[in-house]
């Protein structure tokens, strides 16, 4: 997924909110790499200018009153950083976490797995096997609070989103465009549902409303439903069974 | 300890300024929908404009109160009674034990406030009262619940003059990360269209209705979900604009034509279904002229406060108010 345009990265305003930092015009697993890796770059900086930042799927937002703050000069301080290095063959920052999360792939709990795994031009088992053996990164949190985008899946699940709209509970695993996303909410989605987790993505009555973080490290462990009841019920950390690990 | 709701309309919420800070998790700030009118009713209340208050889209309710308290209205004005007698909006009002106060339909605009004094009192979440539905934070208002009031001051009888935010109008946008991806010739006529906001709106997003063809950005479906900030005008696929509101997502993937500059963001959002709204672009050098020259008036808000003047024809009972006694100390 490598690519090669000259006018990135990109430095611009989102009206008076701050400055976006883009580094490619498509989706591409360096890109993500390097706004994850600038991000922590400028956040150790702790510029005095930026109240709060986030990265995105291939682009960094670095939220500042451009009011008081000139948005040429800003944008000159920022591009500065950019130059430093090239972001797009940066290391990804320290820190992270790396997730193990129980999710079970029995029918009655994934029931587009057999045609998500025909497109994918796998026989459901070794797709299942497929979706639990690749380490994935949260790409970006979005859609709904704590809602991870993780990839990317090897090149044969470039499969398309489904015009029809399903339904699916919290909790679900649904894949499309090499990338798997755990829901927040029941929410329909015209993304396949190819298994379930109970892990929650939004606990906002605890002290960690969200427990990944862009950057985490994401792989999922076959259980069964009768275990994921169990977690379910007896679960109060919101985890639902999920271990992690520093990495 | 304070205002018990006894009827009220499907569209009530607590709201503050809402929850900052929390993008890089896919939160959107959310809050009340005009900002300026929690400054407003704040003003009145000599409070702060971080307390929470009671944002009515459409028409109010009736409410009780169960102690001696004070309140405020602002932002859009609803037809509204106390004990059956009209008051009047942007002023503040005493009410005793007893009291009921009755919120009709919006008279002009499209968010009315009630403030209370030392604001609505609930338990915050992540460090925020504001009700975020689409979240699951907070829940709407209903008959029964009791609003409780988190001070009691005397802070009646005043009033704020308001500006011309409630009926639509010229709108001022700043070019943002997708502007120059739009040619001229749209965005010439971006500017050269009147729009009307359509009734399909909500916290989430406004959709603008138009005659003329729409304003497709031919290069539009492969922009990358990035983060989008309310006031963002995205132009969706089909060509029409939507504008971002406090709730909408923390990311989009339509182009955006250009941001409404905070100023004007109230304007936007009280703006009623079918009025007109025409957007200008200004440079992002005016736009910070303009936006540091509004938060000095801010700044200065209570001085804006006048006491509230009573009109004798509104009194139902002229000859129970002592009229002279103030005249007759000065001499």
């Amino acid at each position: 997924m490598a690519h090669s345009d000259n006018s990135y990265p990109t430095i611009s305003n989102v009206g008076l909110d701050g400055l976006l930092v883009t580094f490619a015009p498509s989706l591409s697993d360096d890109a993500n790499r390097a706004a994850l890796a600038f991000r922590a770059h400028i956040e150790t900086l702790s510029w005095s200018e930026i109240q709060e930042s986030a990265s995105t799927l291939v682009s960094a937002f670095f939220r500042m009153d451009l009011v008081e703050h000139d948005p040429d000069a800003m944008k000159d301080k920022m591009a500065a950083e950019l130059s430093a290095r090239e972001w797009l063959d940066a290391p990804l920052p320290q820190g992270r976490r790396r997730w193990t999360i129980p999710a079970t792939f029995e029918t009655s709990a994934a029931p587009q797995l057999e045609e998500a795994a025909k497109l994918a031009g796998l026989d459901p088992h070794v797709a299942q096997k497929e979706l639990c053996d690749h380490s994935l990164r949260v790409l970006t949190l979005g859609f709904a609070p704590g809602m991870p985008y993780s990839g990317y899946l090897p090149e044969n699940w470039d499969i398309p989103r489904q015009s029809q709209l399903i339904n699916v509970p919290a909790g679900a695993l649904v894949v499309a465009v090499r990338q798997l996303i755990i829901f927040a909410n029941p929410s329909p989605t015209g993304w396949r549902h190819v298994g379930q987790t109970a892990f929650q993505c939004f606990r906002p009555n605890t002290d960690t409303p969200v427990a990944l973080r862009p950057g985490d490290e994401v792989r999922l462990t076959d259980v069964s439903k009768a275990e994921l009841d169990r977690i379910s019920a007896t679960d109060l950390s919101g985890n639902g069974g999920a271990d992690w690990e520093l990495i | 300890m304070g205002l018990v709701v006894h009827q009220c309309g499907p569209a009530l919420a607590i709201q503050d300024m809402g929850r900052f800070g929390h993008l890089a998790t896919g939160m959107m700030r959310g809050g009340a929908a005009d900002t300026k009118a929690l400054h407003e009713g704040a003003a009145l209340l000599d409070q702060s404009p971080d307390c929470a208050a009671l944002e009515m889209v459409g028409t109010g309710g009736t409410f009780e109160a169960t102690t001696d308290l004070c309140i405020a209205l602002s932002g859009a004005s609803m037809r509204t009674s106390l004990n059956g007698s009209p008051i009047v909006w942007n002023a503040s009002h005493a009410m005793q034990a007893g009291d009921t106060l009755t919120i009709g339909p919006t008279l002009s605009g499209t968010y009315g406030y009630l403030h209370v004094s030392g604001g609505i009192d609930i338990d915050p979440i992540i460090a925020s009262r504001a009700a975020h539905l689409t979240i699951g934070l907070g829940a709407l208002v209903k008959p029964g619940d009791i609003l409780p009031v988190g001070r009691l001051q005397d802070m009646a009888n005043r009033c704020i003059p308001t500006d011309k935010r409630f009926e639509g109008g010229e709108v001022r946008i700043v070019p943002s990360a997708q502007t120059n991806r739009f040619p001229e010739h749209l965005r010439n006529r971006f500017e050269q269209t009147l729009f009307r906001r359509d009734p399909r709106a909500n916290r989430q997003a406004i959709r603008l209705d138009f005659d003329s063809d729409g304003f497709s950005d031919p290069s539009g479906l492969s922009i990358v979900s990035e983060i989008v900030t309310p006031g963002d005008i995205q132009i969706t696929g089909d060509g029409t604009p939507y504008i971002l509101s406090i709730e909408c997502q923390t990311t989009g993937g339509y182009p955006r034509i250009g941001t409404v500059i905070p100023s004007d963001f109230a304007k936007v959002v009280q703006t009623p279904a079918g009025h007109a709204l025409r957007f200008r672009f200004i440079s992002i050098a005016e736009a910070r002229d303009i936006e540091t020259r509004a938060r000095a008036d801010l700044q200065k808000i209570k001085t804006r406060i006048t006491p509230l003047l009573r009109d004798p024809h509104e009194m139902k009972d002229l000859l129970s108010y002592n009229l002279i006694s103030g005249a007759i100390a000065e001499d």
